[in-house]
């Protein structure tokens, strides 16, 4: 058993202080002794290489391979990078590139991790020892001589006497920080609500419904049965600012049913046409979009987290993790024969949030 | 001389070419040509056009109908209990589900099963020309619209919108509820692609051309066509399922590599 010189030591006065412990009075922590003895190592076993002059060659061998191929792998990825180019037309030509850079590269730290590990393994010396570790707290000089410095400074600078410069010097710290505070308020919304924001979306009285993403208007004839159309309200695909945060919110999936399939609720006989409903396409749960569409069924399913929501009787929840129906778009048809909006949902769209009515 | 020798030799050649009988050949070729050309073109359409509407094609689709469909469909595709109504389906909703196997049904469960082809294609042309010659419905589609020659980004487009929430971005397929699923579009026809979104079979949605007009239909199938012909820019697809296959993968290989190195390092060398 060879030991580390330090290790030997520390080892020594840990053994020394447990000795002491062992009359303490009651209640005092005793470090208890360890009723298994310690087994020690093994008994020491020469490898093959220290055995025999030939593998220990061969390891040698073995080890500078490892290495030349490391060479060659990055050699091989410097090759590849200019024998296959990236050529923008051509989406084929990036899984070669990518493939013959990867497999270089790989070559290259895997030979030279490998060589080095069975470098140490195979050939470095393998004697078996012990460190132990230090204790954690220092010595008596030790921490007498810390609280000095400390002592010492707070003297020479008069931190401790120079009261007001203490103390102005903890104000100017705490302040620092505020100019981030305001600069960070800046990034968001300014003179909005953010629940307004959350409340409302693009539809209002007569918006026509649209064609995603073309933004061609729907007429209700041309609706047929067992359709589901995805909807943006009309001159969304126009706008020049904030377009995706519109489009989250008042994304909506249009669905034709047969009228004897729908269970109205007497308040919102008027809210469909002939068949045609229209519900908000964000989820209630965490706002993923709601799209899968069985038109048998009349089930809707969320891809996210499996909420169903049954079409036929106002997207009410029948599996899964959301907690609301989804908003209901009230629609009518306009003198043109074109879908629209009557109003706005008539409650916020998508997730809970904290202050939702 | 040898150089003189080689110009005679080319002028005797072009005079041979020259040989009225060479002329001959070649209207007699040229007329072969245009004639085969034009008997093809005009029996290709008259397959389209003529076989859905003459009364023997109609005649022997009900025959087939009788003894194949209507003990679900009823006799005169009126529908039952066990199988709805054929009335205004349409010739496309007919090749649809016998030219991909789905009809006749194998057996009752939550979506009709692809099985292998049960009847011919003039089998199934005559079914189609019988069932839709009980009511107007969804046509076979314009072959011009089948070439898959649109334009892939407008089609992927549209598919990311309309298509890829149930049949995933890749066209991979997907799960839906109780069973149900959104099968893998690879492989699928041109023609069976376009009938589909046309007749919205079973539980999928119906996207008729005021939805999806017939040129993003096309440009659809260009999409879909154009990435089961591309292989993926990003090496092995494992399905294209996404995170599932992806991370199935780095669990077991990644991991496995690394807890197989992990113990050859600390392990001791002999």
């Amino acid at each position: 058993m060879a030991k580390d010189d330090n290790g030997g030591k520390d080892q020594a006065a840990a053994d020394s202080s447990s000795v002491e412990r062992v009359g303490a009075p009651a209640g005092t922590a005793v470090v208890a002794q360890d009723s298994i003895a310690n087994p020690g190592f093994p008994p020491h076993r020469l490898r093959v290489t220290d055995l025999d002059p030939k593998a220990d060659r061969r390891a040698e061998r073995t080890v500078y391979t490892l290495f030349y191929l490391s060479i060659v792998g990055s050699v091989f990825a410097i090759v590849a990078y200019m024998a296959f180019p990236i050529i923008p037309e051509e989406p084929d030509s990036v899984r070669l590139n990518n493939l013959f850079i990867g497999l270089g590269l790989t070559l290259a730290l895997l030979a030279l991790g490998i060589g080095a590990v069975h470098w140490g393994k195979a050939l470095m010396s393998d004697h078996e020892g012990v460190d132990e570790r230090h204790q954690v707290r220092g010595s008596d000089e030790t921490r007498a001589r810390a609280v000095e410095i400390f002592q010492q400074a707070n003297d020479e600078s008069g931190f401790g006497r120079r009261t007001l410069i203490r103390n102005s010097l903890i104000g100017a710290l705490i302040v620092f920080p505020l100019p981030a505070v305001v600069l960070f308020r800046g990034l968001g919304p300014q003179d909005e609500n953010p629940v307004d924001l959350l409340s409302q979306t693009m539809w209002r009285e007569g918006t026509r419904l649209a064609l995603d993403p073309s933004g061609i208007p729907i007429k209700a004839a041309d609706v047929t049965l067992g359709s589901a159309i995805h909807v943006i309200p009309e001159g969304l695909q126009d706008l020049e600012h904030g377009k995706l945060e519109e489009k989250a919110k008042s994304a909506v999936l249009l669905m034709r049913l047969r009228p004897e399939d729908l269970q109205q609720r007497p308040d919102r006989v008027d809210w469909s046409y002939n068949g045609i409903v229209a519900y908000s396409k964000i989820c209630t749960h965490v706002g993923c979009p709601v799209a899968l569409y069985e038109q048998q069924t009349h089930h809707l399913l969320c891809p996210c987290h499996q909420s169903q929501f049954d079409v036929s009787d106002h997207c009410k929840v029948i599996f899964g993790p959301a907690k609301r129906p989804l908003p209901q778009l009230p629609i009518a048809v306009d003198a043109e024969g074109y879908l629209i909006a009557q109003s706005d949902f008539t409650e916020p769209v998508g997730p809970s949030f904290w202050e939702r009515p | 001389m040898p150089e003189i020798k080689t110009v005679t030799s080319r002028a005797g050649r072009k005079a041979g070419r020259r040989h009225p009988m060479a002329s001959v050949a070649l209207i007699a070729i040229g007329l072969l040509f245009t004639g085969g050309a034009y008997a093809m073109f005009s029996t290709s359409t008259a397959r389209a056009e003529s076989d859905l509407s003459s009364q023997q094609t109609i005649d022997e689709g009900k025959k087939l109908f009788a003894a194949n469909c209507a003990t679900c469909h009823g006799l005169s595709a009126e529908g039952s209990p066990e199988g709805p109504s054929l009335i205004g389906v349409g010739a496309a909703s007919v090749d649809f589900q016998v030219g991909t196997g789905r009809m006749p049904l194998q057996m009752s469960g939550p979506q009709a099963q692809q099985k292998p082809v049960q009847f011919t294609e003039e089998q199934t042309r005559a079914l189609a020309a019988y069932v839709a010659s009980l009511a107007p419905g969804p046509g076979l589609p314009d072959p011009a619209l089948l070439g898959a020659d649109g334009d892939a980004a407008a089609g992927g487009e549209l598919f990311r919108v309309n298509c890829a929430m149930c049949h995933n971005v890749a066209g991979a397929g997907g799960a839906l509820t109780e069973g149900k699923f959104a099968p893998s579009l690879a492989g699928v026809t041109e023609a069976h692609i376009y009938e589909a979104m046309v007749t919205g079979p079973q539980n999928m949605p119906v996207f008729n051309d005021m939805n999806i007009t017939p040129e993003g239909k096309r440009d659809i199938i260009t999409y879909l066509k154009y990435l089961e012909n591309n292989p993926s820019p990003g090496g092995f697809a494992l399905g294209s399922l996404g995170p599932v296959s992806e991370g199935l993968f780095l669990w077991i290989f990644g991991l496995g590599s690394v807890v197989a190195l992990t113990v050859w390092i600390t392990a001791k060398s002999n």
